[in-house]
């Protein structure tokens, strides 16, 4: 490289544009990575037509909705699983090893602001869903899934458990040490799938267990899908105010204790 | 040069718990200059250069970098300064490459990537993740990665730190060259003969405070004296000679025939040494001149090893 290489020309890209690079890096990053796929994307699909085809757990074929088909009642709940994968368990697993390794110290002392970064994990955990959500709905289309409802609830729902998760993801992800974030958030991911009404139906447990996990984000969202995709509910107001309240004290308590490094 | 400092720290001090990691730290790097804090291990380099990058907040004193606050001004401080951690922050999953740029498109004018893959030796990295590259890659990388957005000032922390010799010298070209451009660098070092190779400027840190700075002419001039010795033959007037002198010298014979003078030993006092020679028809053979090296003023000034 010749004299006058390296003349300084400081200066930050657009606002615009780093988020948008930042985003697009980390999605290509997510995407590439073997275990998050597992998660991601494997388990929910494979989920979806296991049990939508082999009858391995008894689905309430009576509270699906008229059909009565098993993918009634799966296609919401795993939808809600795609939402947890990436939004929780992903993201904290990520994120928890990006503060390990010292990317997010790094990207401190870049250009890049804060907050710009966290709108970029975001922005990425959404890019994400969306082709989880169109995968996932084609498969479920695929397996005679006839779903019902306002697309304005279905939206509202998912927006509200993404920041739901997402703020339970960071909150582990910002406080526990790497290691203990992916073991954790592993075995979260784990019990909310059998405690959380994606593939066992709440009634299943006794009276008092049920009402309690059906406070969970879990249960509030694939609960919600389902009133809205199965029986086109109108908005499921109580489970929207479930997901928010979660939203608001697990957002609220990550960016209290989130430590950078 | 009357231009303000690159940095200015006055005072500084950071406590971890009842520690003081820095107690009372000053410095000021002079724009487009290569500074070097050489220190041992735990004697407060990367918390005097992680408060200069806005990572620790100042218990007390002040910084100024660019003649911002590095914490209150992070986001006009941030696009200007480059930085080198001492280990991590790359995503585990990245590639070299696109590691690099990536960091590339956060700034308004970066440098060409191509080139500077090609400048680091970064090509031999391929499609292998950062997890799965040698340390020493992984230091280029770093090292890329601070200077890809042409900053005014990076701070390098150990930059060479577990690189082979050929790659720590690869590394002391880029430094001339960013010089030569007109960057202004900061590194940490416990290396003596990478200050000495590299810096303009030389601080010599110890239990958080500059023990002592300047060139390593200077450092190495001052503090400590020098020594000449020469072999001759033995019962010479060791007085006369210290007459002949200058005040502050010190002269003596150690064993039969074996001299030692101490003191400023310049080019001055050896023409004088030999002349006095030549004078009392002595020969004298064996001479040596030692000058104190920065490993000496060291010593001399904490009562440490450097690499301790």
């Amino acid at each position: 490289m010749s004299a006058g290489t390296y003349t300084p020309a400081p200066g930050a890209a657009p606002l615009g544009r780093m988020i948008v690079s930042q985003a697009a890096f980390e999605t290509k990053m997510l995407l590439r990575n073997g275990e998050q796929l597992l998660l991601t994307v494997v388990i929910p699909s494979l989920l979806l037509v296991l049990f939508s085809t082999v009858d391995i757990v008894a689905v309430p074929t009576e509270s699906s909705g008229g059909e009565g088909r098993a993918v009634d009642f799966l296609a919401p709940g795993v939808l809600a699983l795609a939402v947890m994968s990436t939004a929780f368990t992903g993201q904290a697993i990520a994120t928890g090893f990006e503060r390990r390794y010292g990317v997010l110290k790094r990207l401190g002392a870049s250009p890049i602001p804060r907050w710009a970064l966290m709108t970029a994990k975001t922005l990425s955990v959404l890019v994400t869903e969306i082709l989880q959500v169109v995968l996932l709905t084609a498969i479920a289309l695929a397996l005679g899934w006839s779903p019902q409802g306002s697309p304005l609830a279905v939206l509202l729902l998912l927006v509200l458990g993404t920041a739901a998760f997402s703020g339970l993801g960071l909150l582990m992800a910002g406080t526990l040490k790497a290691e203990v974030t992916l073991a954790a958030a592993n075995l979260v991911f784990l019990l909310l799938l059998v405690g959380g009404g994606v593939i066992v139906p709440l009634d299943r447990f006794p009276d008092g267990v049920a009402s309690v996990l059906g406070l969970l984000p879990i249960s509030a969202l694939s609960d919600g899908l389902r009133d809205v995709l199965g029986h086109g509910a109108g908005m499921p107001w109580g489970n929207l105010g479930i997901l928010a309240l979660w939203a608001v004290l697990g957002l609220g308590a990550a960016a209290r204790t989130f430590r950078w490094e | 040069m009357l231009s303000e400092p690159a940095v200015r720290i006055r005072g500084l001090v950071k406590r971890y718990g009842p520690k003081a990691a820095v107690d009372g730290l000053d410095l000021d790097v002079a724009p487009g200059s290569v500074t070097a804090v050489l220190g041992p291990n735990g004697a407060g380099k990367t918390t005097t250069i992680e408060t200069c990058e806005g990572y620790r907040r100042a218990d007390a004193g002040t910084v100024r970098v660019l003649g911002l606050d590095p914490v209150a001004d992070a986001a006009r401080l941030r696009p200007r300064i480059g930085v080198m951690l001492q280990s991590g922050g790359v995503y585990s999953g990245a590639r070299a490459d696109e590691m690099l740029r990536h960091m590339a498109s956060l700034h308004a004018r970066p440098l060409d990537v191509d080139a500077l893959i090609e400048r680091l030796g970064l090509g031999s990295c391929g499609r292998t993740t950062y997890r799965r590259l040698s340390g020493g890659q992984q230091q280029r990388l770093a090292l890329a990665m601070a200077v890809v957005g042409r900053p005014e000032l990076v701070f390098l922390d150990e930059p060479t730190a577990g690189l082979d010799p050929q790659a720590r010298r690869a590394t002391w070209e880029l430094v001339r060259e960013l010089r030569a451009d007109g960057v202004t660098t900061v590194l940490t070092t416990h290396f003596m003969d990478e200050a000495e190779e590299l810096a303009d400027h030389i601080a010599i840190i110890d239990a958080g405070r500059v023990v002592a700075q300047g060139s390593a002419e200077e450092l190495c001039r001052g503090g400590a004296e020098n020594t000449l010795r020469f072999t001759g033959r033995p019962g010479l007037d060791v007085g006369s000679l210290l007459k002949a002198l200058p005040d502050g010298s010190a002269a003596a014979e150690l064993t039969p025939g074996e001299y030692r003078i101490t003191g400023e030993v310049d080019p001055q006092l050896l023409a004088t040494v030999t002349s006095w020679c030549a004078q009392h028809g002595v020969l004298p053979h064996g001479i040596s001149v030692e000058r104190h090296t920065l490993e000496d003023v060291f010593l001399e000034l904490t009562g440490k090893e450097l690499r301790g």
